[in-house]
């Protein structure tokens, strides 16, 4: 043992992010003002990721970074332009009862940890029964080097298929319910006719309003970013397999990259790109990628997402190429959601100032 | 795909199909084509419930391992007495809506989000299909998810005839996540002191290791979380805003559907994961979940009889008809929980039919409020036939199927001694047969409002909603006199639960 320290320097780590995170979740409850609300819910996703890199969960840090810290504050804050800048006071009957229902609920989590298993006890039930099967199981099923690519894509494939589904159903709420393709403006959005029609007369350039193509650094910038931010969300995608990623956080990043473009060039331009229906097509593209697979290992004699029938002189090989033709089903439903998702927000509103921002 | 191929990965199809369905009906530009896309899919995820159905009548309980991957490394879905009846359900229910819903869905929803609403709707079918089908903890809340969220979308889309679904559905998504998110702390804790996610093998660990307060608590996150699904009394505060303000297709499909599932996985954690008869669940079932299922079957009852609103009336009775499930699985017996499990199915037949019937009112007459039912029995007499059918099926009058339920019910209160269930479940018959009879009272004895001419008018109802509304009557009538399908199942599942102890 050559340990100087008493403590692990880790848990010291662990003790600090979870503070903070406390900290943070405790001033988003008592603030009001949602703008740095979800600033706050940035900050919060980006402690817990890097506690989850603390704690070794490398993959479920990248989503939570890319997800919570990335893509849903700008989902948040589009939603937060169509609606208020402030949420409205609760009545004390309300907040007591909210206040007693999380006490019960924090109660009843801190009970269960009397009999937890201690934090990274190899002897707990987590860790060696099927957590343990899937570690030794891999290496001779699927040959992948990082396990939780093998557990979601193929051992438990079909919940990811599910969950597939379920960004899939997001889409179609937003495209139901906001629409993607509307560029009409609602009634309850006077206040904005008004406001685009001073910046008509100031900037005299209506067509462009809805961008920061004012900003030459930014143009520059966003230019040369986004080819690598595409180039990067690759990586990820086919990474996947050898270390943190997959489609899922591909998806995200290479929505990320479509979504920096629309902010600075405005939505108008980026709808030529990538036109809504495209978008619509390609969410359920994705998920016809993923069930297709496991009709196609059905039609060749085996269950459902069987991989092992893709190629039969060659188990891992067919897994792999399982594996891999479900990821892209996953990035291509991921990304083409949340394009939609924004272009539900984004398409609800006609500008975007830089006080906005 | 030859025959023998579709057979035998009919487990896995009989989700699938409508996933996939649904991921292409959105797709589909034209209304007309998607929603016969729609009925195709359902037809045939309806067939494939069916050879399942045939399968567990022969005696067969069936198991079918996603992706080859045996249990408990990959995902295992089982299929048993409980839950085929589920999945028959659900998925017949599903083709009855899509039959009745296309007229009432055109005045509902503007025509270019169809194709999207319907593809939408399958996804919801496939996922209370797999969430009854799973067999596996982990699985079940990705399916909830997948049926919640489109759930959720498809309860707003009423908002074109009536904002209000906008905050209903609002209510019911947080409502909904609240209860998803404790069920999947559950879920998480149960991992933490199992080491494993398969329903089977959690019961198996849990019957080997004994519990301890994480299992204690794990129990607790989950009752809570499905009973918020379920609308287990005080937690069915979402419902009859998002059954009243939906489209009239989506109330009757969530009505019949929705709620029966998650009790049937709350069936599935009480009695086959933590196995019935360890004290904390005894003493759960008799001073937490009794008395609630007795207070929702008045409360909600009285709530019901106060209604003006149909939609409303009839979610508020649903809630007090979960009582009675609820009422029945507290009892921890096989007769209370056969009785459970067939006043489930019987319930969706009768709640079914009378959200059609309403819908096909609404269509013809526009009819939402009890008081604009007056003379429905001359102006729309097949509807308030139906309606009236359904009615009784309600308040339990024999040869409806409602009988039998209540039949049952009261003799598993009898059997166990628990004599003020049995005056519970009179007194909220009577305040049944109140607010059902004030429907016929108003539907029948009512003269219908005069036009110009002083002439009753007739309104002619579409064809197909009519066909949906009386196979579900038929039904209504049918189980009264041939209750051997329910019966049959719903004993062998109680038997294998309870018998079985839970492995």
């Amino acid at each position: 043992m050559e340990m100087s320290f008493p403590i692990d320097i880790f848990v010291i780590i662990d003790l600090i992010l979870i503070s903070m995170l406390l900290v943070v979740g405790i001033a988003i409850v008592r603030l009001n003002n949602l703008f740095v609300i979800v600033m706050l819910y940035g900050v919060y996703s980006l402690l817990a990721a890097t506690w989850f890199v603390s704690l070794d969960a490398v993959d479920v840090a990248f989503t939570e970074a890319a997800v919570g810290a990335g893509i849903s504050t700008v989902l948040m804050l589009g939603a937060m332009l169509l609606t208020s800048r402030e949420s409205k006071p609760t009545t004390p009957i309300r907040r007591w009862t909210s206040l007693l229902i999380v006490l019960v609920t924090g109660i009843a989590l801190i009970y269960a940890t009397f009999d937890m298993p201690a934090f990274g006890d190899p002897n707990s039930p987590a860790n060696s029964y099927v957590g343990l099967m899937y570690l030794k199981a891999t290496i001779t099923d699927i040959s992948v080097p990082n396990v939780v690519t093998a557990i979601l894509a193929s051992y438990r494939g079909f919940d990811t298929f599910g969950e597939v589904v379920v960004v899939l159903t997001a889409g179609l709420g937003v495209m139901l319910i906001l629409g993607i393709d509307s560029r009409r403006s609602r009634s309850g959005e006077v206040e904005n006719k008004d406001a685009i029609a001073k910046e008509a007369n100031t900037k005299n350039k209506p067509e462009k309003i809805n961008a920061l193509n004012h900003h030459i650094v930014l143009q520059v910038v966003a230019k040369m970013l986004i080819p690598i931010i595409i180039l990067y969300a690759l990586y990820v995608h086919f990474h996947g397999d050898y270390g943190p990623g997959g489609g899922f956080q591909a998806g995200v990043i290479f929505a990320s990259a479509i979504i920096l473009y629309s902010l600075i060039f405005g939505m108008d331009q980026t709808r030529r790109a990538i036109p809504p229906k495209l978008v619509q097509f390609g969410s359920a593209l994705g998920v016809l990628i993923y069930g297709g697979t496991g009709i196609i290992t059905i039609l060749m004699g085996g269950k459902f997402l069987d991989y092992n029938m893709l190629d039969q002189n060659d188990t891992i090989h067919a897994q792999h190429m399982g594996i891999l033709m479900i990821e892209v089903g996953v990035l291509v439903t991921v990304a083409s959601v949340m394009l939609s998702i924004y272009y539900g927000f984004a398409g609800r509103y006609r500008q975007l100032k830089d006080q906005n921002w | 795909m030859s025959f023998e191929m579709l057979l035998s990965n009919a487990a896995a199809l009989v989700v699938v199909v409508p996933l996939l369905g649904g991921a292409i009906a959105m797709l589909l530009g034209s209304s007309r084509l998607a929603w016969s896309w729609s009925l195709i899919c359902a037809l045939v995820t309806f067939s494939l419930a069916l050879v399942l159905l045939a399968g567990v009548l022969g005696g067969q309980n069936i198991s079918y391992e996603m992706g080859a991957w045996v249990s408990p490394l990959g995902i295992l879905f089982e299929i048993d007495a409980l839950n085929v009846l589920l999945i028959t359900l659900v998925s017949a229910m599903g083709l009855l809506a899509l039959l009745y819903g296309l007229p009432t869905i055109d005045q509902e929803v503007d025509r270019h989000q169809h194709a999207m609403f319907f593809g939408t709707f399958l996804i919801c079918v496939a996922g209370l299909i797999g969430v009854s089908i799973t067999g596996d903890a982990f699985n079940v809340f990705v399916f909830l998810e997948v049926s919640s969220i489109s759930t959720y979308v498809l309860v707003a889309m009423g908002s074109k005839q009536n904002r209000q679904a906008l905050t209903a559905s609002f209510n019911y998504l947080i409502l909904g996540t609240i209860g998803a998110t404790f069920f999947v702390i559950g879920v998480g804790l149960l991992y933490m002191a199992t080491g494993t996610l398969n329903m089977a093998d959690i019961s198996r660990v849990l019957a080997e290791t004994g519990s301890d307060r994480v299992v204690r608590a794990a129990f607790a996150f989950i009752v809570i979380g499905l009973g918020l699904k379920t609308a287990m009394f005080p937690l069915h505060t979402w419902l009859p805003n998002a059954y009243a303000f939906s489209p009239s297709m989506i109330g009757v499909f969530l009505a019949s559907t929705a709620t029966k599932v998650a009790l049937y996985m709350l069936i599935r954690f009480l009695y086959s994961v933590f196995s019935a008869g360890q004290s904390f669940e005894t003493a759960m079932f008799d001073y937490v979940l009794a008395p609630m299922a007795v207070t929702a079957m008045i409360v909600c009852s009285v709530q019901a009889s106060f209604q003006s609103d149909v939609r409303r009336l009839l979610a508020y009775s649903s809630v007090a008809q979960i009582g009675y499930m609820l009422l029945g699985l507290s009892m921890g017996t096989v007769a209370g929980l056969a009785a459970a499990l067939i006043h489930l199915f019987n319930h969706a037949l009768m709640k079914g039919a009378l959200f059609m019937a309403v819908g096909i009112a609404g269509l013809g007459l526009g009819v939402v409020r009890i008081s604009e039912m007056r003379g429905l029995g001359k102006t729309m007499p097949l509807t308030a036939a139906g309606l009236s059918i359904a009615g009784l099926s309600l308040m339990g009058v024999p040869l409806t199927a409602g009988f039998i339920s209540k039949y049952y019910l009261v003799i598993a209160a009898l059997e166990r001694g628990w004599w003020w269930a049995v005056v519970a479940i009179v007194v909220s018959s009577v305040l049944a047969i109140f607010y059902v009879g004030r429907m016929i009272e108003v539907m029948y004895l009512q003269e219908p409002p005069k036009t110009t001419d002083d002439a009753a008018v007739t309104v002619r109802s579409p064809i197909l909603p009519l066909i949906a509304l009386y196979v579900l009557v038929i039904a209504n009538v049918w189980f009264f006199f041939d209750p051997s399908l329910p019966m049959g199942l719903a004993n062998t599942a109680a038997n294998e639960l309870i018998g079985g102890g839970g492995s």
